[in-house]
């Protein structure tokens, strides 16, 4: 019983480090728009540009690494958009988020349904040709995710740059007087952040997975952005809170596999009483902690230069 | 002048949706003249046509008026989807109790009601049921502030893991390959339209949930233009602090938002379960509480334009399973596609929409 326990704490561990990963990519991503005052509910749509666009690029090249990038440009290119509609006709952020996810939920569909005729999802990708996984199937992706916290944690409170994101997300107008160019630097901060979430996608399809589905983000979107809440815009609580996510989804892996985790009849807890438990978690965290979780004072407000 | 104002910029929207769709199609390698025409010559050439793009746009209706009235307290209500299928499995599930359903000769039903005491009681299942689903995360956000938003997707996660739990254990006909639940009394289907009105085609599945939907856009015009309640309601959605300062409570009214909006959406069950298909099927929905976004957004969330847009809606959808058939490349995610782009451009295009009216006013 011991050891059987044992290695279902040491899968379980494994299996949240591997479902937290595109938390955290999100999670960042989120993490530098909305620290420059742009809500970022457009994170899964992100996420499934970046997923679908690997997964392409992976099956064409047969390069993982190709795939990546070709996903991060894809999700900067996506954020463009949106940080256009955000910033340049100050669109409702929650609204304009919403179209791009779905927008997500349909082109991906079309244009795999052109190129393979199939619309439901994209070929299979070469086991060979997926991410690598290093000691005991750590993915590259994971390891990425965890160099890229200190990183974003460096950029946002070690550099100009993170201090006048800072500023522009709590107070655009001072920041603005201080001669920072409010507009520049919130694109910027939109662009990285869909580059970052697209990452995490694209670790759903050629690390995770080996290729693209519709939908398969399954609103990983939207865990990012309570754990974001739940870390208070803080990029090492981020990783924190994603490692919670993850733990809740890696639940849903390792205890249908208990054997002692049973209706009383013997029978196999029903799966869809599994599925829910990282959703469920979401809610209560989020109705938990908000109350402790200030957001940044100027998100959602569009800032219009005074003349 | 006004209601040019508000005509014209969604039209505008729709256009540019189009235009950017067609450029999408073309991108592809497919001709987007050849998958427009086929959009929308099949949803207006005849009777037959015109009938089934109603019966698409019912749901996007009760959906589209959902959406509409939360946002009409400033709330966006992502969770219309998770809230129909909750009531749809609630309606069939009062359907089969006591609608004296029998499978395999053994009785399912508790009791066997006549149709004027059934159908009602079914449809206050749906209504309610959609209400509450819709009410959790009114609480939550006027309880803890936890935004409608993430908690929405997520208990649509829920609700519908849990009506498939329902369904799959406990509802589902043994041996029936499809997770459906069995068929709901026959007292409680509700009538097709074309047995009043012979001018509808019969093999057009319009039902009255038809007219419940048109009911259904003056009761919301009625309700949010002439009561207290619906005033109160606008009145948060417009400057919460204000009305907070004038007397109203914020929080009782985004509690009451969104349950009304999920009573509303929950309506779509009673066309699609007492209507239709007289059961719960699981994925029964065909994205219609996400199609609600757009419909209200396109319809600036007032009734008549939410009905106007669901219409169009209603084409699109109707549309574009031709296009997915008749054209070489494209397949029926079309509708999606440019469903996102209208909701995008008509968040974009919002601040002209505003300044206009601005200037106009001065």
């Amino acid at each position: 019983m011991n050891s059987i326990l044992l290695q279902a704490f040491i899968f379980l561990i494994f299996a949240s480090i591997r479902s937290a990963t595109p938390l955290v990519f999100a999670g960042l991503g989120g993490l530098f728009s909305e620290r420059s005052g742009i809500i970022n509910i457009a994170l899964e749509g992100l996420m499934l540009a970046g997923a679908f666009t690997a997964a392409v690029v992976t099956y064409q090249t047969g390069n993982p690494f190709v795939g990546l990038l070709a996903g991060a440009i894809a999700g900067g290119g996506l954020a463009l958009v949106y940080a256009f509609a955000c910033i340049y006709f100050q669109a409702d952020q929650v609204v304009a988020g919403m179209a791009i996810n779905f927008l997500m939920a349909g082109l991906p569909a079309l244009i795999s349904g052109a190129i393979y005729d199939s619309s439901g999802s994209t070929p299979q990708i070469d086991k060979l040709d997926q991410l690598p996984n290093y000691f005991n199937n750590i993915s590259f992706a994971s390891i990425l995710a965890f160099i890229t916290v200190p990183i974003c944690w460096y950029i946002l409170y070690k550099t100009p740059f993170g201090l006048r994101l800072r500023a522009t997300g709590e107070n655009p107008a001072a920041a603005d007087a201080a001669g920072v160019n409010v507009i520049r630097l919130r694109y910027t901060a939109v662009v990285i952040s869909g580059i970052l979430a697209a990452i995490g996608g694209a670790y759903l399809s050629i690390g995770q997975s080996s290729l693209f589905t519709r939908n398969m983000t399954a609103g990983r979107g939207f865990i990012a952005l309570a754990a974001l809440i739940l870390a208070k815009w803080r990029p090492v609580p981020v990783l924190l809170a994603c490692l919670f996510f993850g733990f809740t989804e890696g639940l849903t892996i390792v205890l249908p596999s208990l054997p002692f985790f049973k209706l009383s009849s013997g029978e196999d807890i029903p799966i869809q009483f599994i599925q829910i438990i990282p959703y469920v978690l979401t809610i209560i965290v989020l109705a938990g902690f908000i109350g402790l979780s200030r957001a940044p004072k100027a998100l959602g407000i569009p800032y219009r230069k005074e003349s | 002048m006004k209601i040019l104002n508000e005509i014209f910029w969604p039209l505008v929207a729709v256009l540019a949706a189009f235009v950017v769709g067609g450029i999408i199609i073309l991108a592809i390698g497919d001709n987007p003249f050849n998958a427009f025409g086929l959009l929308l010559s099949n949803s207006f050439g005849s009777a037959k046509d015109f009938g089934w793009t109603l019966f698409y746009a019912t749901p996007l209706i009760f959906t589209g008026l959902a959406v509409a009235v939360a946002f009409r307290c400033g709330l966006l209500n992502i969770g219309a989807e998770g809230q129909l299928y909750v009531a749809a499995f609630a309606t069939a599930w009062v359907g089969i109790k006591f609608g004296g359903t029998i499978v395999n000769g053994e009785s399912w039903a508790w009791t066997s009601l006549p149709w004027f005491v059934l159908v009602p009681l079914c449809c206050l299942a749906a209504v309610v049921v959609g209400g509450i689903w819709g009410g959790i995360p009114g609480v939550l956000k006027a309880k803890f502030g936890s935004h409608e938003v993430i908690n929405t997707i997520m208990l649509n996660f829920i609700g519908i893991a849990l009506v498939s739990y329902f369904t799959q254990y406990h509802y589902k006909i043994p041996g029936d390959p499809i997770l459906e639940t069995a068929n709901i009394g026959e007292a409680a289907h509700i009538p097709q339209l074309n047995q009043y009105l012979p001018f509808i085609p019969h093999d057009v599945p319009l039902n009255l949930s038809f007219l419940l939907a048109i009911l259904m856009c003056i009761l919301v015009y009625v309700f949010l233009w002439k009561t207290k309640w619906g005033y109160e309601l606008r009145a948060v959605g417009q400057n919460p602090f204000a009305a907070e300062y004038g007397g109203i409570s914020p929080k009782k009214q985004i509690v009451l938002a969104m349950t009304i909006s999920g009573g509303l959406a929950g309506m779509v069950a009673i066309g699609e379960v007492l209507g239709n298909r007289h059961n719960y099927y699981d994925a029964f929905s065909a994205d219609w509480g996400f199609w609600g976004i757009a419909v209200a957004l396109l319809g600036r969330n007032h009734p008549l334009g939410v009905f106007i847009a669901a219409i169009f809606f209603g084409v699109l959808m109707r549309g574009q399973i031709f296009v997915d058939a008749f054209t070489p490349r494209v397949s029926k995610d079309l509708g999606q596609v440019l469903q996102a782009i209208i909701i995008l451009f008509v968040a974009c295009l919002q601040i002209y929409a505003l300044n206009r009216r601005q200037k106009a006013a001065i």
